[in-house]
């Protein structure tokens, strides 16, 4: 789960890491407010979203005057905005922050996340910071330092004092440092963060450490325990059949191509996209519906996937285990019923009670007349390119 | 022969009375799996539907029953404690399968483990293992599987997968081409996980009776990579492998936590780059690699392409 800047910077306030002042407006009026408020001096206002690229985008401005920062904030406010993250429709901005400008002298990196190869947590550090971690990694790989720490023993100080000097931090600066590491730490275990980023950390030209721009996603799977965290979450910045797929408890990602995808498990939902376009066409999704698959959630599933208008075909794919084909049959065909299939639909079964399965689909054909069944994988995924050409 | 279970593993399931535990026990059960027992906290002294005794705690099962693998379906909240009950105990084989445990219980989990070198855990999130005709800890359909002395084409394979429905796919395929299966592995969806594809490809590289290996992983981290330099270096039977994920956006979780591709690692181009380096054939297409794996044993291949 990810969520906004400004909620990263106050968790990360309240855990003791400094952070610079700065103001969360949600009017043009509220942003010209706290421009004032902080004395008339150059200020940033910066739009809050969970795609990266606002910069570019024209999302991060720095103003000088009330003028101008009333007309970032109503730029912002009324525009959504697009990058190479989001897609072309973009996300909506309701949310501003407005700080003050910080005269820096140097701009570090630190990161935390779970090395897979370590199995443990991870600290990230560089001494080029404000830039994107993984160019820096690509280019300079010996510019990323990478300190693996206990997950019970948590980081222990002597490691963050080694990484503060290794970064050229030195003195009571490099103390700074340090505590600051130690706290990073202490909020990514105790809020089960999955990645937590301070980038950059800066030093003025007054010598002051501070976190300029933070960022925290955390566990999905541990979401239970931190209901405060969870209360965060801001739909407006997901695709909304994303949030409709999650209400019904399926896996669904929006993608590009005409070719709608209904699957059970992950691993054969992706390998479904990859032999749709093995034979030369594109998925309009991933959707997972998972092992106790339904009648509500299978119709729910057809209505997500026909909602999407560049779906000009259907690949129903099930290896039935655990989740018989013949109650799947049913369900398919009551989604048919209910739904109306306007596109071919081809559907591939196999496993459990398939043949009793095949009768049912056979049976409502007539009443179901874009229905195409398919004899293996790779029938149905020649037939449904077939079918959208 | 077999891998890590066997016609003599006895078998607990943790989270018996849930309704996934009590359905998959007797799953299992009518399999042929020896199930001895199970444990719910709170219930101990009671039996299952089965008959099966409920024990309070995994020790005081294996004291009683001489259980050496487990099958846990507990909550996710409540799944880490669980293995480490296991583990605590004595449990040689600990089969996880419940979903969506956080990540951080896992690393403690892991961390946990390395002091029990006698314990070896499978998943979590993961469809379990199966040595087929002889014990089945899981939730895959047992009539998919073909047991390695009924194999027609007298070759038998061990698969070592990422993901569960298409490891059935993948079963399957060999099945409708007369290959048997020593052993079949689901190491699971998730980041932090037991077993991993080289610990599995070591012992079915040791086994007799495996002739090849099929490796089925998917797009996030880089664990496809370093099997195949372990093959490369180490394995000299036949391997076959399929990455699922070719066409998946870069930073989208796609269903498995691990799933995800970040920082430019994980992606199915270098996967399959690093496995074809290494002289594992891949499959092109989900669909061939039943067939890929019967041209790697060099017996006669009916063509369903």
């Amino acid at each position: 789960m990810k969520i906004h800047e400004y909620q990263a910077r106050q968790i990360l306030s309240e855990n003791g890491i400094p952070i610079p002042p700065a103001q969360v407006v949600r009017t043009v009026d509220e942003a010209a407010a706290a421009f004032g408020q902080f004395g008339g001096q150059m200020c940033v206002v910066k739009a809050q979203v969970y795609a990266g690229g606002r910069g570019k985008a024209g999302f991060v401005k720095l103003v000088h005057n009330e003028a101008e920062a009333r007309e970032a904030a109503q730029f912002m406010l009324t525009h959504r905005m697009t990058s190479y993250q989001t897609g072309p429709e973009g996300v909506p901005v309701s949310v501003l922050i407005v700080a003050p400008g910080v005269q820096i002298a140097k701009e570090y990196y630190l990161g935390m996340t779970i090395d897979r190869s370590r199995q443990t947590i991870t600290l990230i550090a560089s001494s080029e910071g404000g830039v994107e971690i993984e160019e820096v990694a690509k280019k300079s790989p010996e510019k990323v330092l990478k300190i693996p720490f206990h997950p019970l023993i948590g980081l222990q100080s002597y490691q963050a004092r080694d990484v503060a000097i290794q970064l050229g931090f030195e003195g009571k600066q490099a103390n700074e440092a340090a505590k600051l590491m130690m706290n990073l730490a202490k909020v990514f275990i105790s809020t089960d963060a999955s990645l937590a980023e301070i980038n950059p950390l800066v030093v003025t030209t007054d010598g002051k450490l501070l976190a300029i721009d933070a960022k925290i996603n955390f566990d999905d799977n541990a979401l239970f325990r931190h209901p405060n965290i969870e209360a965060m979450a801001d739909e407006s910045q997901e695709r909304p059949l994303d949030v409709r797929a999650k209400k019904a408890n399926l896996n669904y990602i929006a993608l590009d191509g005409s070719i709608g995808c209904l699957v059970n498990g992950a691993g054969l939902a992706m390998s479904t996209m990859d032999i749709i376009k093995l034979h030369g066409a594109e998925p309009a999704n991933f959707l997972d519906v998972g092992g106790g698959v339904t009648a509500e959630g299978a119709i729910e599933a057809f209505k997500i996937i026909l909602s999407d208008t560049k779906v000009k075909g259907i690949l129903v794919n099930i290896f039935g285990g655990i989740a018989k084909c013949d109650l799947i049959a049913e369900a398919l065909v009551k989604a048919g019923r209910e739904v109306g299939f306007k596109v071919p639909v081809v559907v591939r079964l196999e496993g459990t009670n398939v043949t009793r399965a095949r009768e049912i689909l056979k049976a409502a054909q007539g009443e179901l007349p874009t229905l195409i069944p398919a004899t293996d994988l790779t029938d149905a995924a020649k037939k449904v390119v077939a079918a959208v050409a | 022969m077999s891998i890590l279970v066997n016609k003599n593993t006895k078998v607990i399931c943790q989270g018996i009375t849930g309704s996934a535990g009590a359905f998959h026990t007797k799953q299992c059960l009518e399999y042929g799996t020896k199930m001895v027992g199970g444990v719910t906290p709170g219930k101990g002294g009671q039996t299952d539907p089965n008959g099966l005794p409920i024990f309070d705690t995994v020790a005081q099962a294996v004291r009683q029953t001489g259980a050496d693998a487990t099958m846990i379906f507990v909550p996710p909240p409540y799944a880490a404690e669980a293995i480490m009950e296991a583990a605590d105990a004595g449990i040689a084989t600990i089969v996880a399968i419940t979903e969506g445990i956080p990540v951080l219980d896992m690393v403690k989990v892991n961390a946990f483990l390395k002091d029990r070198p006698n314990s070896v855990l499978i998943g979590p999130n993961c469809p379990g293992i199966i040595t087929p005709g002889e014990c089945k800890i899981g939730i895959m359909p047992g009539y998919i599987h073909t047991p390695a002395r009924k194999a027609k084409s007298k070759k038998k394979v061990g698969i070592i997968s990422r993901s569960g429905t298409l490891t059935y796919e993948a079963v399957w395929q060999c099945s409708t081409r007369d290959i048997g299966q020593t052993t079949c592995v689901g190491i699971g969806g998730d980041p932090i996980k037991g077993l991993n594809f080289i610990e599995l490809l070591g012992m079915f590289n040791k086994d007799r009776a495996t002739d090849g290996i099929i490796v089925i992983g998917e797009i996030g981290g880089s664990d496809e990579e370093a099997a195949a330099r372990y093959v490369q270096e180490n394995v000299k039977k036949p391997v076959v492998a399929f990455i699922a994920g070719r066409t998946a956006p870069p930073g989208r979780r796609m269903g498995h936590a691990g799933a995800i591709i970040s920082g430019g690692e994980g992606s199915a181009e270098s996967k399959i780059a690093a496995l074809r380096q290494a002289g594992i054939a891949v499959a092109e297409s989900p669909a061939t690699i039943g067939q890929t794996m019967a041209q790697a044993l060099g017996i006669a291949a009916e063509v369903a392409a």
